[in-house]
């Protein structure tokens, strides 16, 4: 058996039928994303066992449910850990048993995610004499997750842990979860429907419509591709992974490094070699046809046209570039492309106009 | 007020049978909240409605057909003869038989929706956390439904300390085996006795506040009677 997640789901719903075929890496974040009522939740319980759709759940080699060979694990023997969207703590226990909760059923040689670790992680250890109702949304959904985390799990299920929360507690537990991606090696199915959540968190993206799997591949490749709604957008853009490589004191720029070459953003507060997520919205790049004539943008990379695709707006269209690996969308009007005489495989100059640090 | 040895003979026969019915109902109807809460059975809506119908049933008529059902020519009378243990009707024995179905359903229908409020939700998350259901059941549903627990051992014990009807029937009038509060301060009043029957009707008048105090102060009466959650 080889390693990764297999899904293979079919199961009836009230308007549709949820059939997805899955084949996702058995690491880093899969973000599972659509629109509200697409499927995405129930392919999640299909995962976790709770509901029960045909087909198979294989992670990383690891047999959960086979229909063929009549395996299926309830979920109470199924190694996973899940955050609900509400946090769903058990009201009549204190924070910390609610943490020990799933822990002690662990068997202590199978306890890989440490009590401290998790207390740190999510920032809770002082919390824990507290009753359930004395914590604001943002601690609950904290102490859900490292709950969840506590029992060790193979693989964290989190069915849109944020959505219930506003944009304040959101932004307070982002970063934990982004600890997490980079601290523990745990794969997590992360069910969201907010584009910003995808790109601060995401490595690889499910697209799901009506139950369907439209597009299934790493969040950079299908962000810049032109056939899927995510492109269609007002706020498309593409995730890169950048590198720290310099800051420039005098004009307070930080340099950061891509696939090939280079960009400069104002200056970060980042040490020298760490890793950055950045965002690139379609509307922030532009087109020229050489890097001769002069212009007040920094941040200008060659670039190859990999196609064209239709935008919202009839005036618009989207360009798809690839600069040295690096893929980026252009939104500009079909009247520049027609005057510079865009075509596919011609090189040009992609113009940065602003970056996003995710994070 | 003063109470005479018999008197006091029936508050404590009264006690005894409460709180035997009380633990056996606790332990007989937690499951059948259970499963009329959570089965998708066709057989719910059945099950729902026998457990309910000493509700609406005139006491006697339980009375009655329990009295042909345990007697020598009923079914239950047959077995209980067959298995050596004699006849149920005016004993003790009976009369706590009697006074479950009759309490049944004050205890049932509080800890149905105590089960049906707490909902899906903690038992998915116990079982995400590895507790097998049985476990799920003792350490998440029992603890999540308490409030449903006291008011339905306090509605059990106070419906059966209040039970007069399926008595008579059952039980008769047979002093420190059936003879309860409620047949008491009716052979006081057959004898005119007044004031003695006073003094029994008084303690139960009292009892029944208090209970009812209890049950709109502690809050769990929202579950049982009427508005929910």
């Amino acid at each position: 058996m080889s390693g990764g997640l297999e899904l293979q789901c079919r199961l009836p719903l009230a308007d549709f039928a949820l059939e997805a075929d899955l084949s996702l890496p058995g690491r880093g974040v899969t973000a599972l994303f659509g629109p509200s009522g697409s499927g995405k939740t129930t392919l999640l319980r299909c995962v976790a066992g709770l509901a029960r759709a045909a087909g198979r759940v294989e992670i990383n080699g690891e047999c959960w449910q086979d229909d063929a060979r009549r395996i299926f694990l309830p979920t109470h023997q199924r190694p996973l850990g899940y955050v609900f969207q509400e946090a769903s703590l058990f009201a009549h226990l204190s924070v910390k048993a609610n943490l020990e909760f799933g822990l002690k059923r662990i068997a202590p040689a199978e306890r890989k995610v440490g009590w401290e670790t998790a207390l740190d992680l999510l920032g809770i250890g002082h919390l824990l004499a507290r009753g359930t109702g004395a914590l604001s949304g943002g601690e609950r959904q904290r102490v859900a997750i490292a709950r969840a985390l506590l029992t060790s799990p193979r693989l964290l299920l989190m069915d849109e842990p944020l959505a219930a929360l506003d944009a304040r507690r959101k932004q307070e537990i982002l970063p934990y979860l982004e600890r997490l991606h980079d601290e523990l090696a745990i794969p997590v199915l992360y069910v969201s429907h907010s584009p910003d959540e995808v790109a601060r968190l995401a490595d690889h993206l499910v697209l799901l419509e009506q139950g369907r799997v439209l597009a299934s591949g790493p969040i950079a490749e299908l962000q810049a591709r032109l056939d899927l709604p995510l492109a269609l957008d007002e706020e498309a853009a593409v995730v890169v992974e950048a590198q720290v490589l310099a800051h420039d004191e005098a004009y307070a720029l930080t340099r950061l490094g891509l696939a090939v070459g280079s960009i400069q953003v104002t200056r970060k507060a980042l040490a020298v070699g760490a890793r950055a997520r950045i965002k690139i919205q379609a509307r922030d790049v532009s087109i020229a046809l050489s890097s001769d004539n002069p212009s007040s943008i920094v941040n200008r990379l060659p670039a190859r046209i990999r196609g064209f695709g239709e935008a919202m707006h009839p005036a618009q269209c989207l360009v798809s570039l690839d600069a040295g690996g690096t893929l980026l969308l252009a939104r500009i009007t079909r009247l520049s492309r027609d005057q510079l005489g865009l075509r596919e495989g011609m090189e040009v100059v992609a113009q940065i106009k602003s970056v996003a640090l995710l994070g | 007020m003063h109470l005479s040895a018999d008197d006091w003979s029936a508050i404590r026969l009264t006690l005894e049978l409460a709180g035997i019915v009380t633990v056996l109902l606790l332990i007989i109807g937690t499951p059948i909240a259970w499963w009329l809460a959570r089965s998708r059975s066709p057989l719910r809506g059945v099950v729902g409605a026998v457990v309910s119908l000493p509700i609406v049933l005139p006491p006697t008529v339980l009375g009655f057909y329990l009295l042909v059902l345990m007697g020598p020519e009923g079914a239950v009378g047959r077995l209980t003869d067959a298995l050596g243990l004699g006849r149920l009707p005016f004993t003790f024995p009976g009369l706590v038989v009697a006074s479950i179905l009759y309490s049944l359903p004050f205890v049932v229908q509080p800890v149905q929706n105590a089960f049906m409020a707490m909902g899906e939700r903690p038992l998915e998350v116990a079982a995400t956390l590895r507790a097998s259901p049985l476990r799920t059941f003792f350490c998440v549903a029992l603890p999540l439904a308490r409030p449903g627990f006291i008011t339905a051992a306090i509605l059990g014990f106070a419906h059966t300390v209040g039970e007069f009807g399926v008595v008579l029937m059952i039980g008769g009038n047979i002093p420190d085996k059936t003879r309860v509060i409620s047949m008491q301060i009716y052979n006081h009043v057959e004898a005119l006795e007044y004031g003695q029957a006073h003094g029994l009707a008084a303690i139960l008048l009292v009892f029944s506040f208090l209970v009812l105090l209890a049950l709109y102060t502690v809050g769990g009466a929202r579950n049982t009677l009427g508005a929910g959650r």
